[in-house]
């Protein structure tokens, strides 16, 4: 075989498909001192570049980003598309997300056996609190997908204190997906939609799960984006949020 | 997988420093924000998400181009050297390795300020993020021949560059 050409060492360094065979190049290069040498430099060179060490971001760097970012992110909301349905739609979604909202907010979320009506909470006070719930909801939802994804594992790893957030996030969740499926916001319900499917794993799951298994759920996450969607829907929301605590009555919202 | 981490890198394997990078993470996400209405379900939004981080680098390096070739910048100092220093973190380096490493880390800086703006990006991807010549081509807008031929030419350069000092 002739001398590989510095662009199929290229190809060889990288098993890059579409070069040279490899088998044969193999060969080559086992009697070939001129080619192992320009390949060992090459590797040599390259080699070094990966050498050269790289700032650090801790785990918390995510989140920092976000915070960074987040008021040049709500100065669009106006002007942009929205991901979260007018204030009043979500309000008339019916008495059961109210409720269901109010019991939470008291921190009795099943077990407590007397709850306020909807009828005895006025209106606007009512949204307002179903956005507060909302917001928590998703701001929990994001401190238990932040940890899944900053878990590093190389054994089996423990989950049982994220098993028992997803399960708490579990029900609300679903009563918010079906809100917004009601309300005609497809955009939401389809984020909500994403979210559940991986709390509905956590909860699932066995106490321990393997280093597979979490590999697989950080790219169920990663993969769908599920985090930054739910980031971005947790902004829009707070920021309904603000505008309905300067809302006078009277005016639209 | 692609963390903010991850982009973090990306960004400072494209820009060289760490002020640049950072500012890229920030552009990155809001672009991101601005056009995720684009992004179809179907498909991964990690690699979606890293296009656009790619696409922040290039536009990224071609303002820092035209900010050169401005006269006005003619008069601005040079950047100090103890900003490469400073992006070096020093934990478990020997006084030697991190002399080597700063004098490897400004010949690999003056090396990547000679590569076009695609080559560079091309080359970050294949050597440190380990894609394929066709996502290579996909993110930078090339073909197939195109772009393993915008990966040859950078490694060549780079090869150029630090080999005298790599075989030292």
């Amino acid at each position: 075989m002739r001398h590989l050409t510095k662009d199929e060492l290229v190809l060889f360094y990288y098993r890059e498909k579409g070069g040279v065979d490899r088998r044969q190049a193999e060969e080559h290069l086992q009697s070939c001192d001129l080619c192992r040498r320009e390949l060992a430099d090459l590797a040599q060179s390259l080699e070094a570049i990966e050498s050269l060490p790289i700032p650090e971001r801790d785990e918390k760097y995510g989140g920092e980003v976000w915070t960074r970012i987040r008021p040049r992110l709500a100065e669009g909301f106006g002007r942009r598309w929205s991901f979260v349905p007018p204030l009043r739609s979500w309000a008339l979604a019916g008495s059961v997300a109210v409720l269901l909202v109010v019991a939470f907010w008291g921190g009795r979320l099943w077990q407590q056996r007397q709850t306020p009506t909807a009828a005895a909470i006025p209106a606007p006070a009512r949204e307002r609190i179903l956005m507060v719930a909302i917001g928590d909801h998703l701001e929990r939802a994001q401190m238990l997908l932040v940890e899944v994804m900053n878990q590093e594992a190389e054994g089996p790893v423990g989950v049982s204190q994220k098993k028992q957030l997803a399960q708490d996030l579990v029900q609300s969740n679903r009563l918010y997906r079906q809100t917004a499926l009601r309300d005609g916001e497809p955009g939401v319900a389809n984020v909500l939609d994403e979210l559940e499917r991986v709390l509905l794993y956590i909860s699932h799951s066995p106490n321990e799960i393997s280093a597979d298994e979490l590999a697989s759920l950080q790219h169920q996450i990663e993969s769908q984006g599920i985090l930054f969607k739910v980031r971005v829907v947790e902004l829009q929301v707070q920021d309904k949020q603000k505008r309905a605590g300067s809302h006078m009555p009277g005016t639209p919202l | 997988m692609l963390t903010t981490r991850a982009i973090f890198r990306l960004a400072f394997r494209m820009t060289g420093n760490e002020h640049d990078a950072e500012d890229m993470v920030q552009e990155t996400f809001l672009r991101a924000y601005r056009a995720l209405h684009k992004f179809e379900s179907r498909a991964d939004f990690g690699t979606w998400l890293y296009r656009v981080a790619i696409n922040c680098s290039l536009d990224h390096l071609r303002r820092a181009r035209r900010r050169e070739e401005q006269p006005y910048s003619e008069g601005l100092p040079p950047k100090e050297e103890s900003e490469s220093l400073s992006s070096i973190p020093s934990g478990g380096l020997t006084p030697e390795r991190l002399l080597l490493s700063v004098e490897l880390k400004k010949k690999l800086d003056g090396a990547m300020a000679e590569l076009s703006d695609r080559e560079r990006a091309a080359f970050v991807m294949r050597h440190i993020d380990g894609c394929s010549i066709e996502e290579i081509g996909k993110a930078v807008g090339l073909r197939g021949t195109a772009a393993k031929n915008t990966v040859f030419r950078a490694v060549q350069k780079l090869r150029e560059a630090l080999q005298p000092m790599v075989n030292s």
